[in-house]
């Protein structure tokens, strides 16, 4: 028997593939989330502001109308701010130094069989993995 | 033409993200807690991500984007520091807080305080970057 969060899963993941599948095809580039943001903070995607700006809408924007008809996929991030604050600057600079996180080296990338896509993906697989048993089972903190 | 389908493939994936489970940090972490409870949706997500992203890559084959321009060339498939170190800092920010870019913008809109926070300190990382970026690059090679 295979769950009901897992088809939605598997549903949803069809979805992000689509997105990736419409921006490498039509528009020609690679939809990775941190690179379309990086691109406008650090300045260096100035030439595809608007694209990049209608990307980021679209993502905030589609939850909206779905949130109250789904079910309702509440949040349970951690309460604790400077957890908060030291994985958020962690992701920051992380994705922008490997160029790319969980949808540009994950998605686009091991479906391209790229070695750089999915030496990422070990690496941060990984990095969390062990971020879980040091902060949740040793320290307790998340 | 540009905007729209970007807004489009935004709007795609952000929807996706939202259905999978993917913005509740609980299901992230519960991946990444191997020792914990673990939920296996994550690979479901992404095994659905993968599978229209390699029909689009295929697609590219012999073609151009619909909308002009060249389809982007794969990076030359090396592993440098950065790759490494960043996609590990991402990683254990990503099991501190259950967040990774895509998913903390598309939970926005119902997300609350800790969500706004975990983007601005995203942001913040993701300038404080470049500069490290030039450091870790890795010396020239003969």
């Amino acid at each position: 028997m295979i769950e009901q969060d897992w088809i939605w899963g598997f549903v949803g993941g069809l979805l992000i593939g689509l997105g990736g599948a419409v921006y490498l095809l039509v528009n020609g580039r690679v939809m990775g989330a941190s690179g379309i943001v990086g691109g406008l903070v650090d300045g260096s995607g100035m030439r595809t502001v608007w694209e990049r700006v209608a990307f980021i809408a679209g993502v905030i924007l589609a939850p909206i109308p779905i949130y109250p008809i789904y079910r309702t996929v509440e949040t349970h991030i951690t309460s604790n701010v400077a957890v908060i604050i030291a994985a958020g600057l962690l992701v920051g600079i992380g994705t922008r130094l490997a160029n790319g996180c969980t949808s540009g080296h994950g998605v686009c990338g091991i479906s391209r069989l790229s070695l750089r896509g999915i030496t990422a993906t070990v690496f941060y697989i990984g990095a969390g993995g062990i971020t879980m048993v040091l902060f949740r089972h040793v320290l307790g903190v998340i | 033409m540009r905007n729209l389908f970007a807004f489009i493939s935004g709007a795609l994936f952000g929807a996706g993200l939202f259905i999978s489970g993917m913005t509740d940090t609980a299901k992230v972490q519960g991946w990444l807690d191997v020792f914990g409870d673990w939920d296996p949706t994550l690979a479901f997500v992404m095994g659905g991500g993968i599978l229209p992203m390699a029909v689009a890559w295929l697609l590219t084959k012999g073609r151009r984007p619909a909308l002009g321009g060249e389809f982007p060339t794969p990076p030359a498939p090396k592993i440098g520091r950065n790759l490494v170190v960043g996609s590990v800092l991402f990683g254990m920010g990503w099991g501190l807080a259950g967040l990774c870019p895509g998913p903390s913008l598309a939970s926005l809109s119902y997300g609350g305080f800790g969500h706004w926070l975990f983007v601005v300190a995203m942001l913040a990382g993701m300038m404080a970057a470049v500069p490290l970026r030039a450091r870790l690059a890795e010396p020239a090679e003969a």
